[in-house]
């Protein structure tokens, strides 16, 4: 017979497995550094983008165009103006098309078909493949319809496309959080489908959707590898005027300035940084304010 | 992009099916709108294939052209890189050679910091805590790569690296591309890393600490081995991003393509390539051209064989609770 002495020896050491023992402690300074590296990280790239760039955080970085002659006063204005342009053909072509299909899958595919298996697991993919690989897709297709490569619907086209797979998830995420006692319900009440979906679940799905979209946009403001492919879009002197305009972006400029020798180029290009972050986090806090004010609670 | 670990969502919904001989509402007639508007609804997820389609044929053309004039193993195993020279050289052996070092010092920094912070925000942080670090990884994760490679050209690079550790690197190097690559990559492996790790369940930290097991123990012994297809997967997703990235190796990495001995060489690596090249005179059909898109091509092909492996490895031993 075992003895009750037997069942709880050996005592148990506080020194050697408690919380306090060495090793936990050094274990736990280590996640405090990763955490603290992080965050260091953080502060010092924003801090070091200031100091370089604030000098020229003026008037002239936003009414004066890029030039070579007078680095100290080349201004971002052809930028600021093709990232609007491109970010609003991105978002008509990439939001309607990434909700129906995000709906589609969500709500009629069969998931049992080998043909929406193929789209769901196709659709992961796409989320991973390289960013420049869409700006070679895009020259491609481009070339294939006899569209000029460097004009703000081709960009457009090639955000877009990148940010697709982003807008599809997002939304199928936020018509799944829809409760199915609403659809039944709609559905009782002879409502088809179609209009169940339209008029209960995406209405339902509204502010996870735009989160999401805001999101997407704002990793599509942010990105300049797929405009790269598209050729020649680096000193532009006019303001884009339509979809078939020649054009320049915010990152593109900065990633210029950013090659050129010229210290004065560095410094204007820190300061489209500051620029570029700021509408970037006014953006994402658009998105968290509309998660937090209109995200509806089932 | 999280669809990979993502579950199941509930399937499709359909319409009660047609009346009963009794029921009181007649069968309702035929709308032609809804017939248009399903379509329209299907074309929109099989876009997604056609987009993929795409992109095989878009980097399949030009490269069948580069391969007529360069022999396809020639370009895998040469080790001379210099296609605008005038006596030109296909061997894409030293890109291959930049973009594994900027990769493997890009995971090293990513790996464990990432891992560190989301095993202290998912075993550790307090709510309070919590709530102010997350949102500092989503600000990480939010900043555009360029604004990344402007960091290494101009300060990891001259500061950080040659001023404050003494290490000899010129203006571009793969140490300093490949550091702020990974520092881009650590929300990649910390948020899909805290969320497997969260997703396990209480009862088997309890299990852990009714055996007398400490915090430390119960994270490595119990909760890590429980969350480890996630943190793989987050891990796997990591290393196709830092194979694929562009605007900081294109800035910082350099544009002199040898094959890369010492992490403080100037190294191009295959994006940088594709960056440099774009960003000059290259009309299509010329060689130059066609070059750009035989590189294109083997990117895509090692990322989409990273992502396959990474959804293989996900589904073979995912546990689930």
């Amino acid at each position: 017979m075992t003895g009750i002495g037997q069942l709880v020896a050996p005592p148990l050491r506080a020194h050697r497995h408690g919380e306090r023992s060495a090793a936990s402690i050094v274990f736990l300074i280590a996640l405090w550094g990763a955490m603290a590296f992080a965050v260091l990280s953080l502060m010092v790239l924003l801090v070091d983008s200031f100091l370089d760039g604030s000098a020229r955080l003026d008037v002239e970085l936003f009414t004066k165009y890029t030039s070579q002659v007078l680095p100290e006063r080349a201004g971002a204005r052809a930028a600021i103006l093709g990232s609007a342009f491109v970010i609003a053909v991105t978002a008509i072509l990439a939001i309607p098309l990434g909700i129906a299909a995000g709906v589609y899958l969500e709500e009629f595919a069969d998931n049992s078909r080998w043909y929406n298996k193929l789209i769901e697991v196709n659709i992961s993919n796409l989320a991973a493949v390289p960013a420049i690989i869409y700006g070679m897709l895009t020259a491609g297709f481009a070339l294939a319809i006899g569209l000029e490569r460097r004009v703000v619907l081709a960009g457009g086209i090639a955000l877009a496309l990148l940010i697709l797979p982003v807008v599809i998830i997002a939304t199928r995420e936020a018509v799944r959080a829809v409760p199915r006692e609403i659809r039944h319900g709609s559905l009782a009440l002879g409502a088809t489908p179609l209009q169940t979906v339209w008029r209960q679940t995406l209405p339902g799905a509204v502010p996870g959707i735009a989160t999401g979209s805001i999101l997407a946009l704002s990793r599509a403001l942010g990105e300049a590898a797929p405009l790269l492919l598209l050729g020649g879009l680096v000193f532009v002197n006019y303001d884009p005027d339509g979809l078939m305009s020649g054009f320049t972006t915010l990152p593109i400029q900065i990633f210029n300035w950013a090659s050129q020798p010229q210290r004065a180029f560095q410094e204007v290009a820190s300061a489209a940084i500051i620029l570029m972050l700021v509408l970037l986090l006014i953006m994402n806090a658009l998105a968290i304010v509309i998660r937090n004010r209109y995200q509806n609670r089932w | 992009m999280t669809s990979i670990v993502t579950p199941r969502g509930p399937s499709a919904e359909t319409a009660p099916s047609g009346p009963s001989p009794e029921h009181p509402l007649k069968r309702s007639q035929r709308r032609i709108g809804e017939g248009i508007a399903m379509t329209v609804l299907r074309a929109a997820a099989g876009l997604s294939v056609v987009i993929t389609v795409g992109i095989f044929v878009s980097l399949l053309i030009p490269s069948i052209s580069f391969f007529r004039e360069i022999n396809a193993w020639d370009f895998l195993t040469g080790t001379r890189w210099a296609p605008t020279f005038s006596d030109p050289d296909f061997g894409v052996f030293p890109l291959i050679t930049g973009t594994m070092w900027t990769t493997l010092i890009g995971l090293l920094i990513a790996v464990p910091i990432g891992l560190g912070a989301a095993v202290f925000l998912s075993e550790y942080a307090h709510d309070r805590v919590r709530r102010i670090f997350k949102p500092i990884l989503e600000i990480l994760a939010g900043i555009p790569s360029v604004v990344y490679g402007y960091f290494a050209l101009f300060f990891v690079a001259p500061v950080v690296l040659k001023d404050l550790l003494g290490i000899q690197v010129g203006t571009f190097s793969v140490l300093a591309a490949g550091i702020v690559l990974g520092i881009m990559i650590i929300p990649t492996v910390a948020s899909l890393s805290e969320d497997s790790l969260s997703a396990v369940p209480q009862s088997l930290r309890e299990g852990s600490y009714a055996l007398g097991a400490n915090t430390m123990r119960t994270t490595l012994r119990v909760v890590f081995p429980a969350a480890i297809s996630g943190i793989t997967a987050s891990i796997v997703l990591a290393l196709s991003r830092a194979v694929g990235e562009t605007m900081i190796v294109a800035l910082a990495a350099g544009t002199r393509a040898q094959v890369v001995t010492n992490p403080t060489d100037n190294g191009q690596t295959m994006t940088g390539f594709i960056a440099q090249t774009a960003t000059g005179e290259s009309s299509p059909g010329s060689l130059t051209y066609n070059t750009l898109f035989a590189v294109g091509l083997l990117l895509f092909v090692v990322t989409f064989v990273i992502n396959v492996i990474a959804g293989i490895i996900v589904r073979r031993i995912r546990e689930e609770y």
